[in-house]
């Protein structure tokens, strides 16, 4: 493998890698405030029907990010709405929120445009496009370095730097901010958190919101930068695989970083080589295909550790009398 | 629980009642969806055409999950409608086992083979129109590399990419091909996102034409091959017009004119089975104002001599379903 291969795999990696680690910072806001999320993947998909929907209609890929952010907010709250206000499971409340989601984006849609819950392809300027960071061209014929720069480093959606950005500034504001230990604190005792007088079900909602948000950005980026429109049940589980990640990392925001573009990394290289030739052995296509999951079992099996989830994960709150 | 049976008995009694005053065709569209731009669009084509033609109405229904294909099949059955199309390989277990419980509804199948008294098994020789394109594929290549991204990994997409390779070997024996596939569940054909990331790497690989047989998973590779200024092939239906100047052409496989032929047919359609190849006019490849300027003469020339070569038997082109492998890769 040459240098420049495994840049393409590199660069192929950030692009697969950027929903799953948007999909995990998400999951990591609710589940360290005790609420677990499995409609991570429910919310993607809502998100990328509603940007695909509204950037085609608008033609504004902002417009489009708007509107998948809000379509997962609002997913987001029916979950709170069960699982906080209402005392529900907090596991089939977002089993149903993936249920409501692939039904729903795909009846709207139908009802919409009349292609059978796609949405219309988008034209150029209603996809967020690539942009190149100043001095990439210039730079290009540095070694190492230049290549580097202009190819793996430049040439992603605005969507992707913001999902890097958001990861030290999510170990921020869970470490270093009164909010981000006050969330911590919800997820591991929410009975201490309301002794000092700070509403349980607020931050819960909060977090719940900026899960929303986050969601949102990822399936906006699954619809409208990578892809030119919505097509059903697009998200293809890359939700759950988010989840799987965030348990790796054990519910952290840099090891999310790392865990993630693992995932990445592997569907890239399974994408690249898809049957593997190791000196004789030929690896079969199925066998790298199944990589990622062969090794999310085995990760989580052995690998990882003891990974501990927040005390008060699945539990309602109630107050005590 | 009695009562329950009592009633739904009640009902599939009026139902079946209703249905024999007017037989109604059905049509059943795979998990793809009806408006794929490709496979089961093209069947809905077919039944529209038969719909403005003789002014009919037929009932039509959707797949959403694997486990929905038999009761589907049986509730259409009991309504009395006749003959029942349905489109996919997928369909062919379940046929198997609902065919004799109805002995006087004719069934359809596209792209597979039952052998049951009341059911035409439609099947296609993909091989053929592949070949085609291929053809054409080696010869708009300048870089010498072409592409192949098949959707879910079963050997009909074999045949596919088999007939392809064999086609791109004909008009330029250096020529490398690259295989990929997308998946290996029904996921595979609905992931854009996934078969743009493939189209890409065989971008980076060198390939300049690509050929997507892959459900809604290929709108991503063409939309990617129209991202990189490349050249990519459309399936099934006519796709030219998705991306113009920039699809070379699309593998047409004419499911509209067997799904039509059926519903023309009607009850007293023939079973039995109907090989759609070349001289039918079942598979070929799409010329229209959107690839106009893509298709040189010479191309033009050379894929028509191979089509008349094929139809007269000169040309054979291997069908990889017979034995599971390929001639060439």
């Amino acid at each position: 493998m040459d240098f420049a291969t495994l840049l393409q795999i590199l660069d192929s990696t950030v692009r697969l890698g950027t929903p799953l680690l948007l999909a995990c910072l998400a999951g990591l806001f609710s589940e360290r405030a005790g609420v677990f999320d499995i409609g991570l993947e429910g919310k993607m998909l809502m998100a990328a029907f509603c940007a695909g929907a509204v950037a085609a209609v608008t033609g504004s890929p902002w417009a489009g990010l708007l509107a998948g952010v809000a379509g997962s907010v609002a997913l987001g709250m029916v979950h709170a709405l069960a699982s906080i206000s209402f005392r529900g499971n907090q596991l089939i409340s977002g089993v149903a929120i993936n249920f409501l989601a692939s039904g729903l984006t795909v009846l709207l849609g139908q009802n919409l445009f009349h292609l059978g819950g796609r949405t219309p392809s988008l034209m150029k300027e209603g996809r967020f496009q690539p942009i190149t960071l100043p001095g990439a061209e210039t730079l290009r014929e540095v070694p190492v370095i230049g290549p580097v720069y202009a190819d793996l480093i430049s040439g992603h959606s605005i969507l992707v730097y913001l999902a890097f950005a958001l990861v030290p500034l999510s170990w921020w504001v869970l470490a270093r901010t009164r909010f981000g230990l006050r969330l911590r604190a919800v997820g591991e005792n929410p009975a201490a958190v309301d002794t000092a007088g700070i509403s349980v079900a607020r931050m819960r909602y909060l977090a719940l919101t900026i899960t929303g948000v986050l969601c949102g950005l990822a399936g906006a980026y699954l619809a409208i930068a990578l892809s030119a429109g919505f097509v059903k049940e697009m998200t293809a589980g890359r939700g759950y695989i988010a989840l799987a990640a965030l348990i790796f990392a054990k519910w952290r925001p840099v090891p999310a970083l790392g865990a993630t573009m693992l995932f990445g990394l592997l569907e890239a290289v399974s994408n690249r080589y898809q049957n593997l030739d190791l000196g004789g052995v030929v690896i079969p296509v199925q066998a790298m295909q199944a990589l990622p999951y062969v090794l999310t079992v085995i990760i989580l099996a052995g690998f990882v550790g003891k990974a501990i989830p927040p005390r008060a994960g699945g539990e309602p709150y109630v107050k005590e009398r | 629980m009695t009562l329950m049976k009592h009633l739904l008995g009640a009902t599939a009694a009026l139902a079946l009642g209703a249905g024999m005053a007017a037989a109604d065709p059905a049509l059943i569209y795979d998990l793809g969806g009806k408006f794929d731009k490709s496979f089961n669009e093209a069947a809905y084509n077919g039944a529209q055409r038969w719909v403005a033609e003789t002014g009919g109405s037929y009932k039509e229904l959707e797949m959403q999950s694997e486990a929905q294909r038999e009761q589907a099949l049986r509730r259409l059955a009991e309504t009395g409608a006749n003959p029942i199309v349905m489109t996919g390989f997928a369909f062919g277990n379940v046929l198997d086992t609902v065919a004799p419980d109805y002995p006087d509804t004719k069934f359809a199948i596209i792209d597979a083979v039952v052998d049951q008294p009341n059911v035409r098994s439609v099947v296609f020789q993909e091989e053929q129109g592949s070949y085609l394109v291929g053809m054409m594929a080696a010869m708009a290549s300048k870089t010498g590399t072409v592409g192949f991204v098949g959707g879910m990994d079963i050997p009909l997409i074999r045949k596919f990419a088999c007939g392809y390779t064999q086609g791109v070997k004909a008009a330029n024996p250096d020529a490398r091909v690259i295989v990929n596939m997308t998946g290996t569940t029904p996921a595979a054909w609905a992931d854009p996102v996934k078969g743009s990331e493939l189209a890409m790497a065989q971008i980076a690989q060198g390939a300049d034409v690509i050929y997507a047989a892959a459900g809604s998973t290929g709108l991503g590779v063409l939309q990617a091959a129209a991202d990189g200024g490349i050249l990519s092939i459309g399936v099934d239906s006519n796709q030219n017009h998705l991306h113009p100047g920039q699809v070379l052409t699309s593998m047409i496989k004419r499911v509209d004119n067997s799904v039509y032929g059926a519903f023309m047919a009607g009850a007293d359609m023939e079973t039995g089975i109907n090989v759609m190849d070349l001289a039918k006019q079942g598979v070929g490849y799409a010329l229209d104002d959107n690839n106009a300027d893509l298709v040189t003469p010479e191309m033009k020339a050379a894929v028509d001599a191979a089509a008349a070569a094929i139809v007269a038997g000169e040309i054979k082109v291997h069908d990889y379903m017979t034995d599971n492998t390929c001639p060439v890769n």
